[in-house]
């Protein structure tokens, strides 16, 4: 069945599959000799000078928010009926979500079709303040580009904007931040007769402590997309340190790596500690109700214990940050805390930065915010705002606005999410029983991989 | 041997007549294909096209030759996203073709008609879904909390949805979830292939003695074969294509899949993620390449289309 075909036609076969050989080989040794250009060009820095497109008042301007921040950019557009807004919802980047920047990419290439005003999170920043390819305008305008006074922008709160600066310009306004503060239980601590912790120190004994004399109660989570920022940022971890524009400094060997990771390993063999994460399928209703502490972002207290654990009012408390003993200087991390930008390519830049100034910094929107506020003078009418503080079992201000100040800018945000690597290789080595301590050479690893792989130079000194 | 000198005959009885006279070609059929051949074109063979001059050039249109495949292979991520992908292939491809001629040879020959008409048709619901709608329909099956069966899982040892999703465990989730949605629709194509064997040749094959299984092997699966090399290349060209599933378990579970654990999402990230279209377009031209060298393999090894002419 195999032989088919006349001994002639198979020859004329042969003749033809070396014609073809022969040809492809000729093909590759000119593919392979005559390319001389690079593989891909350097993006050109974003200095060229802001050319806002051609301006057209009263415009109508496109919104791109969140789910959560759509009732803000909804009351703006009651209370503003002159001005024409087409208002479209999307996952505003949580979770390490591209969505922006792929739609951006091709908007790039089309040249056409960008929004005006887009919430997004302080990771997009970095693709956003420079052109996604040569030729093309920067996403972001530079809002200190005659756009927003200084004054307003010197408003925020201190390190706030950090992540919307580059080549000294400022491309968004912050939102929110989500400061790291020490969330407890105050109804369990008080019943159980337990001092809340200041240091890290106090912190691992007292969650071997809560081990030992009610098993099944937590101190903590790691397992959660984004536990690292609570934890490895807030103790000064140098994991995504940019030393210069291009150049990513990210050492975990060091010592300050280290102790972070042996406290929880600690905590974790001890099942005070968790691996599984607060947000992850089932654990509200298994173990909500056992969460003694909690170390994380200032919206932990609605969106954690409020909506998804369903903990009665006046029971979760807060506490300022956790520092290490014997260190003066206490830090904390950063969980999320989005930004507005505006696009360069918009029409009406007039109404766009309105927008975005009303949406950041007026108390108007900002007391009653989901999310804590950037802006100084709005976070102090966010918390004077009963809403905001009812739930809790103690005044949330202190703690809240100490943390708000010091938040540790030695965690860069990158063109790469940082949570990538810590939830697709760090989170399923925990999950397997590894410790935190054995995994950092590959988190590491990991993290310079990407980097390399987004241009960046590593050190690790 | 009963058969193929059966079926030459028939053949050549065919042939050996007068060669019919075939009409002219018209204008009608011309009309006919030219809807298909006009978006074929625009969505098949431009992309394609287009695809390869980005892969040989850079994001200024330079000419680049090979050095975009070189980049991209380089990268760190392109040998593991690869590796996955072909133990994938390997597995779903084994147990599709093992499982699919296995239970269409028992539902043509061992089973009742009627009840054979009813298993095919409960064979067939997961293939009436969507893919997202299957991966969904998984997402629930491999969850613990929420799976019907959380015991089976709980007594393999995994207590949480992460312990399931342990990067080990990817490619026997993702050849699930692929065999669920894919294999019934194949198992009622070959069960239609099976009832195209004339049941002379069946009798015959029992009358020199042939037990069920026997004959199965030696008559049955044999005169399938052309059916069976065709689903293996449909399935593995859908195979190195590989996205939606990996992307979505990515997503559901909170990042813990790696967002470039299969060749499709890597190039996804190049183009979407880095900017970088040409290094894409280099890791679908690779893909395209393996798509066509595998066809190219089986169609030669098995006659698939030559068969007819003989």
């Amino acid at each position: 069945m195999r032989s088919s075909g006349s001994p002639r036609a198979g020859r004329r076969r042969a003749v033809l599959r070396t014609a073809t050989a022969a040809l492809s080989l000729a093909m590759a040794a000119v593919l392979a000799g005559c390319a001389s250009a690079d593989t891909s060009t350097d993006s050109p820095s974003a200095d060229q000078g802001f050319k806002p497109a051609a301006q057209k008042e009263g415009s109508p301007i496109t919104v791109w928010a969140d789910s959560t921040r759509l009732p803000s950019v909804q009351a703006y557009q009651k209370s503003h009926p002159d001005v024409k807004m087409e208002i479209v919802t999307y996952d505003g980047g949580a979770d390490g979500s591209t969505y922006l920047q792929s739609k951006t990419q091709l908007f790039d290439r089309t040249g056409s079709g960008w929004p005006d005003v887009v919430f997004g999170s302080p990771t997009d920043m970095t693709w956003a303040s420079e052109p996604t390819k040569p030729g093309a305008q920067a996403f972001a305008a530079p809002l200190d580009d005659k756009l927003v006074p200084k004054s307003t922008l010197d408003g925020f709160a201190k390190g706030s904007l950090a992540p919307c600066q580059f080549n000294g310009h400022t491309y968004c306004m912050r939102n929110d931040i989500a400061q790291v503060v020490l969330w407890y239980n105050k109804s369990l601590m008080d019943k159980w007769g337990y001092e809340v912790p200041a240091t890290w120190e106090q912190y691992e004994a007292l969650g071997k402590r809560v081990a030992k004399e009610h098993p099944g109660y937590l101190v903590g989570s790691v397992g959660d997309t984004n536990s690292h920022e609570s934890y490895f940022w807030a103790g000064q971890c140098p994991a995504f340190s940019l030393v210069k524009p291009d150049t990513l400094r990210s050492d975990l060997n060091d010592e300050k790596c280290v102790r972070t990771a042996k406290l929880l390993d600690g905590l974790i063999s001890a099942k005070a500690v968790t691996t599984k994460g607060f947000f992850s399928q089932g654990f509200a209703k298994d173990s909500g109700s056992k969460v003694l502490m909690a170390y994380g972002p200032s919206w932990y207290g609605q969106y954690l214990f409020k909506t998804a654990f369903k903990t009665p009012a006046k029971q979760i408390a807060v506490a300022p940050p956790l520092a290490w003993q014997g260190e003066t200087a206490r830090t904390t991390g950063n969980v999320g805390g989005g930004v507005w930008m505006v696009s360069s390519h918009s029409a009406n830049l007039k109404a766009s930065t309105d927008l975005v100034t009303w949406l950041t910094t007026s108390d108007e929107n900002q007391a009653s915010a989901p999310t804590y506020p950037a802006y100084t003078k709005a976070a102090q009418a966010w918390l004077a705002n009963p809403v905001n503080s009812d739930y809790f079992a103690n005044d949330v201000t202190k703690p809240f606005q100490e943390a708000a100040d010091e938040v540790w800018t030695g965690w860069s945000n990158t063109r790469f999410s940082d949570a990538t690597a810590w939830s697709s290789v760090v989170l399923p080595a925990l999950t397997s029983g590894k410790s935190l301590v054995s995994t950092l050479p590959a988190w590491q690893e990991e993290i310079r991989n990407q980097a390399k792989a987004e241009g960046y130079q590593v050190v690790d000194e | 041997m009963t058969l193929l000198e059966t079926e030459r005959v028939a053949v050549s009885a065919l042939r050996r007549g007068t060669v019919p006279r075939r009409r002219g070609p018209g204008r009608a059929g011309y009309f006919f294909v030219a809807g298909y051949a006009l978006l074929l074109l625009a969505f098949g063979v431009f992309p394609t096209g287009y695809s390869f001059y980005l892969a040989l050039t850079n994001d200024r249109g330079q000419f680049t030759g090979f050095n975009q495949f070189v980049k991209v292979a380089q990268d760190y991520r392109f040998v593991p996203a690869f590796t996955h992908m072909l133990v994938y292939l390997v597995m779903w491809l084994a147990v599709l073709v093992v499982l699919v001629v296995l239970v269409a040879v028992v539902l043509r020959s061992r089973v009742r008609p009627g009840t054979s008409a009813l298993f095919r048709f409960l064979y067939y619901i997961p293939g009436a879904l969507a893919g997202v709608a299957s991966v969904l329909v998984w997402l629930f099956m491999l969850d613990p909390d929420v799976s019907p069966v959380s015991w089976l899982l709980n007594s393999m040892g995994m207590h949480s949805f992460a312990a399931v999703l342990a990067p080990g465990n990817l490619p026997l989730i993702l050849m699930l979830i692929a065999f669920w949605t894919g294999a019934g629709g194949w198992m009622v194509v070959m069960y239609g292939a099976l009832n195209n064997i004339p049941d002379e040749v069946l009798e015959a094959a029992r009358m020199d003695g042939a037990g069920p299984w026997r004959t199965a092997w030696h008559i049955q699966i044999p005169m399938i074969r052309q059916w069976i090399v065709y689903m293996t290349i449909m399935a593995f060209a859908t195979g190195t294509q590989l996205f939606v599933e990996p992307q979505l378990l990515q997503t559901a579970s909170l990042g813990r899949v790696s967002p470039s654990w299969s060749p499709n999402q890597l190039a996804y990230v190049y183009a979407f993620q880095q900017g970088d279209f040409n290094g894409a377009a280099a890791i679908s031209v690779f893909l395209l390449a393996l798509g066509l060298i595998a066809a190219g393999l089986l169609v030669a090894r098995s006659n698939l289309f030559t068969l007819d002419e003989k």
